[in-house]
């Protein structure tokens, strides 16, 4: 009997010590039949909420649809700085500038651009480019599934369940129709009203009201949007909007064939949450194969993809670093990307130090772990990153993160002499050096303007010094207290005081946050605003009542970021362009600024090509943003990523939204690191279970007692 | 039997309907469409337009409860109250803030949900169950003491520091389980051993001293005397009559949270990733999507009015005595 | 002197138990349940440390404008006592008893050379020249100090307290162990004197991430988990009381719309119902910001709201037990007595009824306490808790999680929060046992 059950016991420990041995990984997030296949691991933290690309416009969003849908132009992927090349585009398009003739005739012209009336772009795209395999593209003699009925869809769950799929080549009619999704009033595209006011015909189109079947608003036209044959199509826009190209490197601009409307539009696929806003159909190198949006979501190959090579050039620098080793390959290279829903950051950086994802950001909490910086200066990785071959990027984001006022306030607003230099010397106190170290771990620059370095216009060292904040003797340094408290006396308020109250001047900060993480950075603020004596009440609430207090210009002063949509200085500027103040039309310019040169200069600096005219115009925009200081111009955030040995062919590339056709994963090597690092511990739970027998001694001897005592008693 | 449940379902009625206009107030006095609107469309470039015609689409723009513009009948109908409310009764939950199904979402969701709370339900009930039935066994001895401290130990601990050091020690350290996630069929059992773990461990406390009370309640009685006089030993009088007997109070404790485990755990499931119902809601709330709130509120009601509902019928078959009132 | 709300309600609070505990000091039916409690030594050592707590809590709740202290202005006694503690900020991170930062900075020496390492820190330990060979024998010596202060304080509090019992001998009434009791208390004092002598030297529990005493976190954090604790029933208790009775008493149509009104609040999910109605104090908040200048009484009100919310969710579980408990008490003879000798029903319910309810209501009283001081930590990190800005141990363990990940991992916030969190509810249960052990009749009849 004993030695039966002891056996057994052995063989038990035995096969967890075995198993243990076995390389198994136990904490494999992942089947076991996926370790040696080319897929990529990414997460997601929320559901995006938009995949149609006519509405998708937010940084999550595009990490997906991205690889889907194909505009017409793209970023050179190593090139910098950044360059548009055609993608599904054949050229470049051709940009013809049109003015009218005394007698009302357009004709082709070179003039200044205030003569210009119209531009067009003819844009050629490449032939034999076709869609992803798709149900809503599915034929025989006619559609399959274009008339669907209600026992149709009993047992579809999910747009793989539909049995046939179809594809088509990709046409000129297809950019159209994306053009005029764009105005639907049935899809609310962010870009609708802007472009409105760019495309030709596009305000007269949005009035034709709801139109419900997708062919009839097909058949509808905009005046300024013509399909001149299968491959050509023309966009006229009113007069010259250089800027224009950017946009059509974006994904609102990418070809959406009518028969997707036409699927998706039909009753009751709505109901099972199948919808072109979660299941897109494009043209790209990936399709979204697999979309549980509470679990995780799976792009893999798209097997209709055009050829596409890797670049042939790049940087000087790139072929040394290997990032030309694939050059002229035919992309993409890796099978499948599965981004899985990882809400955590936690959790997130544990996997991937376990090798589970492949690529991963710094954050705050984290960054001891992963980063040192070598005596000169520069940001390395530690000795631990280092043992498992881990790499590091870093690059300094397009983006700048701000504090702005609220120029239609009574106390700090205004263009007025007091309230300039209320806000130099708020600008001046506001250590963003310090925030940097403390919160970022040093991760940004300190803003000296409002362009981050990358962008045309940014100046580097004592050219681009903000001389209201900062003085030059090699470096910047930031300016004295005491210069910041004699702008403040001047402006009124000495010491802090406020003249009409007698007690320091009260000034509310208005903010989107929510977490404990904030309570610290909203303290750092207040001690700022203190060391002039001034009083910081904050005011902190979700983003969406954030916005709204924005919009009804009922903040003071607020902090926010920006984030580039295009390399181009235009795109900074205008977030103070006086028309596009957001109390009036509900702009960008969140502070409300309002001033007649800035407004001029900078539609005049709008339409000039890169070079030193341009630059002189940029010049004086940034003198007088620094001079009027509508914002605390804070700093431009620096992103550090942390890559796995057997990712490759990642560059940094900050306006590309299809980074991952060009990378390649090396699955084998994965496989062998992954079981290095994961070998479960079983020693401490044996530990464990010994010590819990051990206690339970004493229970037995008891029992034993306690039936003794029963059986004495009898 | 028939007739008493009918009258008893009959008496749900005002219940939900309690429910869903005390959710209703709360969810539009909270937030007004134009909020949500704003919200969800989110990040650049949002226009007065696009809020409207947001509202337009999602039916936000009807006034709450009467429709002066409409005729008759279509004064109450074209109203926020009963379109979005009213609906709820038959389980159509309508669309998302952000635009997805939400009865698509919930069916999915439900089954994660489950599979982490029952099991968790069966093996805390049993752990519990033995750790009081072994507390009895020993009573007045020095193991039940430290047991009962142990029971309040576990219990004054809060249930964030179990799911913390949890995942710390086995999944960062030791390396036993994944850190987070979530697969389908059998790959789904090592995702759920660690989350099952942890929520029976911290509700060994509570529940260890529940059942330890009923036990002696039970121990005290005369019958138990009576058997432990015939000369049964105390394992069997434990187990065949005072288990057996308690078997009662237990199992209809049970039925009343049964329904409720398809909503799963708010805190373990956003832990560990599960997508399940718990993560939604807490989703829900985080991005202030009021209709899967609204739709969770209800549900999460439904679900416990139903527990009593089985709980009384238990009641009925268990015990003959309870009269069919 | 400023009153926020919860200071105004938490010492209206103190005044009823002290007013109360008055009146019934001579109340027979209370000598042997509180002589029982008296008797046991786990309750009575769990008593004196949660008045420990209470008391730190009450100092807490005193706030006066001391300008030029902070932003705000607003302090608390409490904050005025431990000034080292707040005022002594680092840069960031540093480990319980540490002379150093906890990561690494680059250090600019006197001779403008610099390097990368770990940086000494500001307060911490800063009066050691050495603290690699130093630190040690000064925690040690700093520590027997403090000890000591604390001994010869406790000695000299003895001393008086044995001239003035002398006096007055024999006039206690409870049988309580004076011996015990006391030796207890001089512990925990010396223990304090012991922590408060260290804790100006050192940052002992360490510093979180902008470099603020969580030793001092912790403490603050002790008021909040009170607040929710005691100000929750004490909204709540109204509520249950008269409903519970009234349903029981009077039946019929009271009965049926009450048992509807508490079984429909019971079926929704409650952290639904208190996450939207955070939300809706927010919204308030955001229209109204003229009424919140500075950032205390913002956060007060949403401690107010969260134990009003909480209250008018849990009223319902006494609720139900006060009305099965009334439905048998007014079948009981001697209420069916008074009635038939034409006692208005006002009076039964006060002189009959209310008196035989108030075991129960006792120990739900101290049952709830710990569920809610747990309750408040979950709610927080599904961020409809306390505000932000509160010092709350919920808020600590929020943020701590991110800590836990870091390596090395930064474990004194967690720990600390876990430890104080865990005496006040480990007490508050074994307080509450006891209490329940006392009064509880049926437990009494096993006795």
């Amino acid at each position: 009997m004993f030695s039966v059950s002891c056996k057994r016991w052995l063989l038990l420990i035995h096969c967890l010590l075995l198993s243990s041995c076995n390389d198994a990984m136990l904490n494999n997030p992942y089947p076991a039949k996926e370790d040696k296949q080319s897929i990529l691991y990414s997460s997601f933290s929320e559901r995006p909420k938009h995949l149609d690309p006519a509405v998708s416009y937010s940084s999550n969003e595009y990490a997906i649809i991205g690889q889907i849908y194909e505009p017409l132009l793209q970023y050179h992927y190593l090139k910098r700085p950044y360059q548009l090349v055609p993608l599904t585009a054949a050229k470049m398009p051709e940009i013809t500038y049109l003015i009218e003739d005394q007698s009302g005739v357009l004709i082709k012209t070179h003039v200044e651009p205030e003569k210009v009336r119209f531009t067009d772009y003819m844009i050629e795209i490449k032939p034999g480019i076709r869609f992803q395999p798709h149900p809503a593209l599915a034929k025989g003699k006619d559609y399959f599934y274009h008339n669907l009925q209600v026992e149709d869809l009993i047992d579809i769950a999910t747009i793989t369940d539909f049995e046939h799929s179809g594809t088509r080549e990709v046409v000129a009619e297809d950019y159209v129709y994306q053009i005029k999704r764009l105005v639907h009033p049935k899809i609310h595209s962010p870009i609708a009203e802007l472009m409105k006011e760019y495309i030709v015909g596009l305000k007269e189109f949005s009035k034709i009201g709801k139109i419900q079947d997708p062919i009839v608003f097909r058949a509808q036209n905009i005046s300024g949007v013509e399909v001149i044959d299968k491959y050509h199509f023309r966009v006229r826009i009113y007069g010259k909007y250089p800027q224009f190209i950017f946009w059509l490197s974006m994904p609102f601009f990418s070809p959406m064939p009518w028969e997707a409307d036409v699927f998706y539009g039909q009753d009751g696929l709505a109901d099972k949450n199948i919808s072109l806003d979660w299941f897109p159909i494009g043209s790209g190198a990936y399709m979204l194969s697999e979309n549980n949006p509470n679990r995780q979501m799976v792009l893999s190959k798209n097997p209709y993809f055009h050829l596409e090579r890797y670049p042939n050039s790049g940087e000087p620098g790139d072929f040394e670093s290997g990032l030309l080793a694939d050059a002229g390959k035919s992309l993409p290279f890796i099978d499948k990307v599965i981004y899985v829903l990882e809400k955590e950051t936690i959790p997130y950086w544990n996997k991937f130090l376990q090798g589970y994802y492949d690529a991963s950001g710094v954050a705050s909490d984290s960054f001891d772990q992963a980063i040192q910086f070598m005596g000169d200066g520069k940001a390395a990785l530690t000795p631990a990153l280092q043992e498992k071959e881990i790499r590091l990027q870093t690059a300094v984001t397009t983006s700048i993160s701000y504090l702005g006022f609220n120029m239609i306030d009574s106390v700090v607003g205004g263009r007025s002499d007091q309230a300039r230099k209320l806000r130099q010397a708020i600008s001046i106190i506001i250590d963003y050096e310090e925030y940097i170290a403390i919160f970022m771990n040093g991760r940004g620059v300190p803003a000296q303007g409002l362009l981050p370095p990358g962008i045309f216009g940014y100046e580097p060292g004592a050219q681009g010094l903000n001389p209201y904040v900062y003085d030059w003797h090699d470096g910047y340094h930031r300016k004295s207290m005491a210069t910041a408290k004699r702008l403040l006396s001047e402006a009124g308020f000495k010491g802090g005081i406020d003249p009409s109250t007698q007690e320091a001047l009260v000034l509310y900060l208005d903010t989107a946050a929510s977490g404990p993480d904030d309570r610290a950075r909203l303290n750092w603020y207040r001690k700022q605003f203190s060391k002039l004596g001034l009083q910081l009440v904050i005011r902190a609430t979700d983003y969406n009542r954030f916005q709204q207090k924005i919009r009804s210009g009922n903040a003071q002063l607020f902090l926010w970021g920006w984030n580039a949509d295009y390399p181009d200085p235009e795109n900074f500027f205008f977030l103070l362009y006086g028309p596009h103040s957001k109390i009036k039309t509900g702009g960008e310019n969140a502070a409300n600024y309002q001033n007649v040169v800035y407004d001029r200069l900078f539609e005049e600096m709008r339409n000039l090509a890169n070079g030193p005219a341009r630059l002189e115009k940029i010049h004086q925009l940034q003198e007088i943003i620094r001079y009027d200081a509508p914002w605390v111009l804070g700093f431009y955030p620096k992103s550090y990523s942390l890559i796995h040995k057997w990712y490759q062919n990642l560059k940094p590339n900050l306006m590309a939204n299809n980074k991952l056709k060009y990378t390649r994963i090396d699955s084998d090597y994965r496989a062998r690191q992954r079981q290095l690092w994961n070998r479960p511990l079983w020693w401490p739970m044996v530990l464990l279970i010994g010590v819990g027998s051990i206690l339970l001694w004493p229970a037995v001897v008891i029992y034993r007692r306690r039936k003794k005592a029963v059986i004495n008693a009898r | 039997m028939i007739q008493y449940i009918i009258r008893r379902l009959m008496y749900t009625i005002p219940l939900l309907l309690g429910v869903n206009i005390l959710t209703f107030f709360l969810f539009f006095v909270v937030n007004t469409p134009d909020d949500m609107a704003r919200m969800q469309l989110g990040q650049k470039h949002v226009t007065e337009q696009a809020v409207s015609k947001w509202k337009i689409d999602h039916g936000y723009d009807l006034p709450l409860f009467i429709n002066s513009e409409k005729g008759s009948f279509n004064k109450i109908t074209e109203t926020i109250f009963y379109q979005k409310s009213i609906k709820l009764f038959v389980f159509q939950f309508g669309i998302s803030d952000s635009g997805r199904n939400i009865g698509a979402d919930i069916k999915q969701r439900m089954w994660p949900s489950l599979a982490v709370a029952l099991p968790s339900l069966l093996i805390g009930l049993l752990v519990n169950i033995l750790a009081a039935l072994l507390m009895v066994l020993f009573r007045q001895s020095y193991l039940e003491f430290w047991g009962l401290v142990a029971c309040v130990v576990i219990m004054s601990i809060s249930a964030l520091f179990y799911i913390i050091g949890g995942q710390f020690l086995f999944s960062k350290l030791l390396k036993l389980v994944p850190i987070s996630g979530f697969g389908s069929g059998v790959d789904a059992l090592k995702f759920l051993i660690l989350p099952v773990v942890i929520s029976v461990v911290s509700g060994l406390g509570s529940g260890g001293r529940w059942y330890r009370a009923l036990f002696i309640e039970e121990v005290e009685k005369d019958y138990v005397v009576t058997a432990r006089a015939k000369g049964l030993s105390e394992t069997q009088v434990l187990f065949r009559h005072v288990l057996g007997n308690a078997m009662i109070p237990i199992l209809t404790g049970v039925v009343v949270v049964l329904p409720l485990l398809f909503m799963g755990s708010l805190i373990m499931e956003s832990f560990f990733s599960i997508p399940g119902l718990g993560s939604y809601t807490i989703d829900a709330i985080n991005r202030q999507d009021f209709a899967i709130v609204r739709s969770m509120v209800f549900l999460g009601s439904v679900l416990y009015i139903l527990g009593l509902l089985l709980t009384d019928i238990c009641y009925t078959l268990v015990d003959p005595r309870v009269k069919l009132l | 002197m400023i009153i926020l709300w919860t200071d105004a309600l938490i010492y209206l609070l103190l005044t009823t138990a002290m007013v109360s505990g008055f009146f019934l000091r001579n109340y027979e039916g209370l000598k042997r349940p509180l002589n029982k409690i008296a008797t046991n030594k786990s309750a009575m050592v769990s008593m004196i440390i949660l008045v420990f707590f209470i008391a730190i809590g009450l100092l807490d709740s005193l706030h006066f404008k001391a300008e030029g202290q902070r932003a705000s202005g607003v302090i608390s006694v409490l904050d005025y006592c431990t000034q080292p503690l707040w005022q002594q900020t680092e840069k960031t991170y540093s480990a319980p008893f540490s002379a150093y930062l906890y990561s690494k900075a680059y250090i600019t020496q006197a001779d403008g050379y610099q390097s990368w390492g770990f940086p000494r820190l500001k307060f911490g330990g800063s009066h050691l020249l050495n603290p690699e060979t130093e630190k040690t024998a000064d925690v040690l010596i700093k520590l027997i100090v403090g000890l000591s202060k604390g001994f010869i304080f406790c000695l000299s509090w003895v001393g008086l307290r044995a001239l003035y019992v002398a006096k007055k001998a024999g006039q206690s009434r409870l049988h309580v162990r004076p011996g015990f009791v006391g030796t207890t208390i001089i512990v925990v004092v010396v223990g304090l004197s012991g922590i408060i002598e260290l804790s100006t030297y050192y940052h002992i529990l360490g510093t979180d991430k902008v470099g603020e005493d969580v030793f001092y976190q912790t403490i603050k954090s002790i008021r909040t988990g009170l607040v929710i604790g005691s100000l929750t029933t004490f909204i709540m208790l109204p509520l249950a009381v008269v409903f519970g009775i009234l349903a029981g008493f009077y039946r019929g149509w009271v009965d049926d719309l009450i048992q509807y009104c508490y079984t429909t609040l019971n079926s929704i999910p409650s952290v639904l119902l208190i996450a939207a109605s955070i939300l809706m104090v927010q919204i308030y908040m955001v229209n109204h910001p003229e009424l919140f200048t500075n950032l205390e009484s913002r956060a007060d009100l949403r401690l107010l709201f969260l134990c009003l919310i909480l209250g008018v969710t849990s009223w319902t579980g006494l609720c139900r037990m006060l009305r099965a408990e009334t439905l048998k008490l007014r079948e009981m003879g001697y209420v069916q007595a008074a009635k038939v000798l034409g006692v208005r029903p006002i009076g039964i319910l006060f002189q009959h009824i209310l008196p035989n309810v108030m075991h129960i209501i006792l120990i739900s009283v101290v049952l709830d306490f710990s569920a809610l001081v747990l309750a408040e930590a979950v709610l927080s990190y599904i961020n409809v808790g306390v505000d932000p800005s509160t010092y709350s141990w919920g808020n600590m363990i929020n943020g701590a999680r991110l800590e836990m990940a870091r390596e090395p991992v930064v474990w004194w916030p967690l720990i600390a929060a876990f430890v104080f969190m865990f005496i006040l509810v480990l007490t508050a249960n074994l307080f509450a046992d006891a209490v329940r052990d006392a009064f509880d009749p049926r437990r009494n009849q096993h006795d």
